[in-house]
């Protein structure tokens, strides 16, 4: 690890690398496209080879920019919750946010009458897409805050974690009754979003998503210095000034925007949000929300950039699903960091 | 030293819990309370008798159960308005989360700093002077997790003290630490309430280090009333001994001590005063006796009774009317000490307090 270098030395050599990334996950996919041709078409509007053009404009570049925007939403919102929890193994999927999510989602479709899948949100149209996205925030939230009162009268991160868990398996069953009385194809498909994907979010619902994960991170930066006081536990927090329920509401929403919203498009995508906070105060060894927010942004977005860009190789035809790379890559990493650093003490 | 208008006043305070509808009162009956600038008291009482509820509630952490608190003569008890005029130390672990011992005595200055928490020239100032007055240096780089629980009190007194408040209210401060940081914590205390005229409240289990340096002490109990005053008038009149014998301990009004054997086994005459005679007495109230003061028989006080020993006088027990007890005798030579045991017209020598415990341990002594 570098030694002398300052925040702003190693977040804009983490921007370097962002966009190095960037452009590695334009490239990669089945179909070989050189660099230069990207740049040609991602700078002039008038492009040669119209299926490059096509398959560059209308699948890569959403796609890349669906992980830029999954990658902040996730690591920051993962980074708010094992503040506000202060527990290392929070993240949105642990403590049945992801569920609810799903649940979410799952209730529109329901209520809609159809017995159509969670697939089918890539057909709906611009109003649907707002819907879901609503009723994905909204469920997600409401685990939240179900956990986050449970968790306020027990006082024990233990049990909250494990009251966490639970909600998990609650919602999640609920959304399981649903499943059985559909029809295999359905569950198929179920399935194939319970691995999480990038592609997809195109045109009107890329610009929600963007909309909503703009507002989240916005919201999460300017909570910074509430979650720094946050560290030290509710009652110093409150002595200095925080206000107390005001700055949880605050937390619950903009994790419940970021979370809810990128479940509703591109499913439960795990490991980033418990992983990416625990590498970026690794690697910039501070506690300082001011200077995590962004790093775990840069470094969620380089990850989930390069673990997408490994899902399709080029050559390869075969495109995995981003949540199994994301796990295969990640879990070791961390486990690597974790134990090189013997940084788990910091946690207890 | 004390201003006029009080910092902090409450006015027919009960604190307690409120649970679903219920109350649990712990505190009812409590008289008054005021803390002045450059007043320091401490809060006094057994485990369970409401100390940190008190503190708490003092310090805007619960709501109080009925009456008011006014502080700075205003009852607005947003945490906004409150974190500018009472720092805190509590008895909550700091987990830390890859905190530095520097960022985090930053931490204090989160009430005076920007929207960002961005820090001014008067915040590092502060933090600064507040790391120099408790004296963590040494500390400042590293993480909050790897510090023993002294150091990370130390720290969380320098985080009080960088926020800067007319009071600090500190629960249990000393639990941690070791007997010279306990009392350099103290002085550190003093100091700052004759100087800065800050308003401090601490609640402890240091009975010694209190009686030294409080102002004045609140005394509270399991069940009754909460005593307040100067120590030494709640001594004098007897209010000390009397709440804790309530509590099973006895304190000794000439020691300011507690004592931890029972009293009242055989009784046992000591001729002497100073030094050697305070810890013969320690000595033989430890092994069981009763220890009635014996005629001095004309002999000087010894000269070497340090500073610390304000505790010596005379003991305020009943003259024995049992049959002639033993007597022991300190006979001050410039070689040393001799205890001399006289029991049943014998006399024994002895050359240390160990030696004459043995010999009154004697199942029968000649």
């Amino acid at each position: 690890m570098k030694r002398h270098s300052t925040p702003g030395m190693r977040l804009t050599g983490l921007l370097l690398l962002l966009v190095l990334a960037f452009l590695l996950d334009l490239t990669a996919g089945p179909v070989k496209i050189p660099l230069r041709d990207i740049f040609r078409i991602l700078f002039s509007p008038v492009a040669g080879n119209d299926t490059w053009h096509f398959i560059v404009k209308n699948i890569r570049l959403p796609k890349a920019i669906t992980a830029l925007l999954a990658g902040c939403g996730l690591s920051v919102g993962g980074l708010q919750m094992q503040t506000l929890f202060r527990n290392p193994l929070a993240e949105p999927g642990i403590l049945g946010i992801t569920a609810g999510a799903s649940f979410g989602v799952a209730a529109v479709m329901l209520s809609g009458g159809s017995m159509a899948t969670l697939y089918a949100i890539k057909e709906l149209g611009f109003p649907g897409s707002w819907l879901i996205a609503i009723a994905a925030c909204a469920g997600a939230g409401l685990v939240m805050l179900l956990v986050l009162t449970l968790s306020g009268r027990l006082k024990d991160n233990v049990i909250m974690l494990i009251i966490g868990l639970m909600m998990s398996s609650f919602t999640i069953a609920l959304v399981s009754i649903w499943q059985y009385f559909s029809n295999p194809e359905e569950v198929k498909d179920y399935l194939l979003w319970t691995f999480g994907s990038l592609g997809g979010v195109t045109g009107q619902q890329l610009l929600i998503l963007t909309l909503l994960i703009t507002a989240g991170l916005l919201t999460a930066f300017l909570s910074s210095k509430m979650l720094d006081a946050l560290l030290l536990g509710e009652n110093y927090a409150r002595s200095m000034g925080v206000t107390v329920k005001r700055a949880r509401i605050i937390i619950v929403c903009s994790t419940s925007l970021l979370a809810g919203s990128i479940t509703a498009f591109c499913g439960p995508i795990a490991f980033i949000g418990v992983a990416v906070p625990h590498l970026a105060r690794l690697f910039f060894n501070t506690s300082s929300h001011r200077i995590l927010m962004p790093a775990c942004c840069l470094i969620g977005t380089v990850l989930l950039l390069l673990c997408d860009s490994i899902a399709q190789w080029p050559g390869s035809d075969t495109v995995l699903p981003v949540n199994i790379i994301t796990s295969l890559l990640g879990a070791p990493m961390v486990i690597l960091l974790l134990i090189r650093t013997k940084k788990l003490n910091s946690y207890r | 030293m004390s201003s006029a208008s009080p910092l902090l006043y409450t006015r027919e305070l009960q604190t307690g819990y409120r649970n679903g509808g219920k109350k649990i009162v712990v505190s009812a009956s409590l008289p008054d309370l005021t803390l002045r600038a450059g007043q320091l008291i401490c809060l006094l009482g057994p485990n369970g008798s409401g100390k940190s509820t008190l503190l708490r509630t003092l310090a805007g952490l619960q709501p109080a159960l009925a009456g008011r608190v006014e502080i700075q003569g205003s009852t607005d008890h947003s945490s906004t308005v409150l974190a500018k005029k009472i720092s805190l130390v509590l008895t909550d672990r700091v987990i830390g989360n890859n905190l530095d011992v520097y960022s985090l005595v930053a931490l204090g200055r989160y009430p005076w700093s920007n929207w960002l928490g961005g820090l001014e020239e008067t915040d590092r100032a502060a933090i600064l002077k507040a790391i120099e007055a408790t004296g963590i240096g040494d500390l400042r780089d590293r993480k909050v997790h790897t510090l023993s629980d002294g150091e990370s009190q130390k720290v969380m007194l320098a985080r009080a003290l960088a926020q800067d408040t007319p009071i600090l209210m500190l629960d249990e401060p000393t639990a941690h630490l070791d007997l010279p940081s306990r009392i350099r914590l103290m002085r550190l205390l003093h100091v700052l309430s004759r100087e800065l005229g800050k308003g401090i409240l601490l609640s402890t289990h240091e009975l010694d280090l209190a009686l030294q340096v409080a102002d004045e002490v609140w005394l509270l109990q399991s069940a009754g009333p909460l005593h307040k005053g100067a120590p030494e008038d709640l001594i004098l009149d007897g209010t000390f001994e009397a709440v804790f014998a309530r509590e099973d301990v006895a304190f000794d009004r000439g020691t300011g001590a507690f004592r931890i054997p029972p009293e009242g086994g055989r009784q046992i005459r000591l001729a002497g005063e100073g030094v050697t005679a305070f810890w013969t007495r320690r000595a033989l109230q430890r092994e069981g006796f009763t220890v009635v003061d014996a005629d001095a028989s004309g002999r000087k006080p010894a000269p070497d009774s340090g500073p610390q020993m304000q505790g010596l006088g005379a003991d305020p027990l009943t003259p024995s009317p049992a049959p002639v007890p033993d007597t022991i005798h300190l006979i001050e030579e410039n070689a040393g000490t001799t205890w001399l045991l006289e029991s049943g017209g014998i006399s024994i020598r002895c050359n240390s307090v160990h030696e004459l415990l043995q010999a009154l341990n004697r199942p029968h002594l000649p």
